[in-house]
């Protein structure tokens, strides 16, 4: 028995140790995981993707452990104030709306809003033209705010869980267009099945700041992460993840 | 809790909620139709009456509407003959589509609801019937099936209540049905809380509407006095 309990002891010592040594502070990463090439899950089951690569840097610049985890584009914002992830890596457009909800870090891209339609099709972006179509967007997106806001009536808007389907629905001919974000429509139309597609018009909306989201009040966390965007950025690590992913500059 | 957010938007949940009852009712009462020769089928004594009955129950009990509903709507879009056939006008529309692969689901079920009912009509009744000189579909008729009818009721009214709240999964199909509707209001207004309150209200207050049209029915069926043996 005294045998037991010094083997227990010098375990537990050890384990103390051992995780007093290795105490790195913990942080958990939230990303939809449908939303290529920004997030997306590769066929080992692992999110990869633009946003992660750009948060895993952050994460080693600021020296904390990092890990991911998936939510719903929908209920990713909820799930945030819900503590169940630190900070959101998603691709996520600052508006004032929310603003309302949740904060956010300096910019990490800049995004902007434009059409897609068949090559064959005959499609114009400006309202009168846009009339009676049916465009589809992924739901609490700036897209389709962007759309109900714009276009309301005149048009018939499908919102999606994903953007992925609506692309499936673009494919069926169930939609005569599809408004997202540009550089995820860049990725598509390079794929098999966008090969039959192009951009519409000019983009209907420039300027849109993607920003890595946070709870309210959490400054400090924020002031690190912009401190280490600062850092990625100065020492050619954005561009190497940049220039991983696109052939032109996103920043 | 922010309740003017919920007095502002409760007009679109009302057109929501229309939806969902749009949707319900023609999928149970058309289910009901296509479950009735099925159900029969199903409690036939030969085999070969009872193949078909049973390998589409089994392929729609056993297989989530989710995935039904994904099926109708993505899958069968995959294909160039459908997209140039005549049913296209119809499959296009996600309203269609919902509708389709809810009816055909609770089909399954409500045929298993009659298959069990005809199966616990009691058998003396059965052979009183037949010895009074009926033939076998006079049985039926005038004795099986609205003794069947009111056994099974109850089931089915639990059928319509189960297919109220599945119905939620149209919203995956982009219909704006209460749920879709609900989670289109949240993603302008970041209150989760609030909106799902409300819709879960809405669901709650048309469950309790069916149970009592149910319980109505029972009563005019006189169901009770007849499940004595």
């Amino acid at each position: 028995m005294k045998k037991y309990k010094k083997i227990l002891l010098v375990a537990a010592a050890s384990l103390s140790f051992a995780t007093a040594s290795f105490a790195v502070e913990k942080l958990k990463i939230g990303t939809e995981g449908a939303y290529p090439p920004f997030n997306l899950i590769d066929s080992s089951g692992e999110v990869v993707g633009f946003d992660l690569d750009i948060a895993k840097a952050l994460c080693e610049k600021m020296k904390v452990e990092c890990s991911v985890v998936i939510s719903d584009w929908d209920g990713i914002i909820p799930a945030l104030n819900a503590k169940k992830f630190d900070f959101l890596a998603a691709s996520m457009s600052i508006t004032e709306e929310r603003l309302q909800a949740v904060d956010f870090t300096d910019p990490y891209y800049t995004n902007g809003l434009q059409f897609i339609a068949p090559k064959s099709s005959d499609f114009k972006v400006d309202k009168d033209s846009l009339k009676g179509k049916v465009i589809g967007a992924q739901r609490a997106t700036i897209a389709g705010n962007w759309l109900e806001d714009n276009l309301g009536k005149a048009i018939d808007i499908k919102l999606y869980d994903t953007n992925e389907n609506a692309y499936l629905d673009l494919a069926s001919g169930r939609l005569d267009g599809v408004l997202a974000d540009k550089f995820v429509n860049w990725e598509w139309l390079k794929s098999d099945a966008g090969a039959s597609y192009e951009f519409k018009g000019e983009p209907v909306f420039d300027n849109d700041k993607i920003g890595i989201a946070l709870r309210k009040g959490n400054d400090e966390l924020r002031e690190r992460l912009n401190t280490a965007l600062k850092e990625i950025v100065a020492d050619g690590t954005y561009k190497t993840i940049n220039d991983k992913y696109f052939p032109f500059n996103v920043y | 809790m922010k309740w003017d957010v919920i007095v502002k938007w409760l007009p679109k949940l009302l057109e929501g909620a229309y939806l969902t009852l749009e949707l319900v009712a023609i999928a149970v009462l058309v289910g009901l139709l296509i479950a009735i020769p099925m159900g029969m089928a199903r409690a036939s004594r030969h085999w070969y009456v009872r193949a078909l009955p049973f390998s589409y129950i089994f392929f729609f009990r056993g297989t989530p509407l989710l995935l039904q509903l994904f099926l109708v709507y993505y899958g069968l879009a995959q294909f160039d003959a459908i997209r140039q056939g005549p049913l296209w006008p119809y499959l296009r529309d996600p309203y269609w589509c919902a509708l389709i692969a809810m009816t055909m689901h609770t089909a399954a079920y409500i045929a298993e609801i009659i298959r069990g009912a005809i199966q616990a009509v009691p058998p003396g009744e059965v052979e009183a019937a037949r010895s009074l000189g009926m033939s076998r579909a006079q049985t039926m008729w005038h004795i099986i099936l609205p003794r069947a009818a009111r056994i099974g009721l109850p089931a089915y009214s639990n059928e319509v209540i189960l297919m109220l709240k599945a119905s939620s999964l149209a919203s995956t199909i982009t219909l704006l049905e209460l749920t879709g509707m609900a989670r289109t209001i949240i993603a302008r207004t970041y209150l989760p809380v609030e909106i799902f309150f409300a819709a879960g209200l809405f669901y709650l207050v048309m469950t309790f509407i069916l149970v009592q049209v149910f319980r109505w029915l029972e009563r005019k069926l006189r169901v009770d006095a007849l499940q004595g043996r």
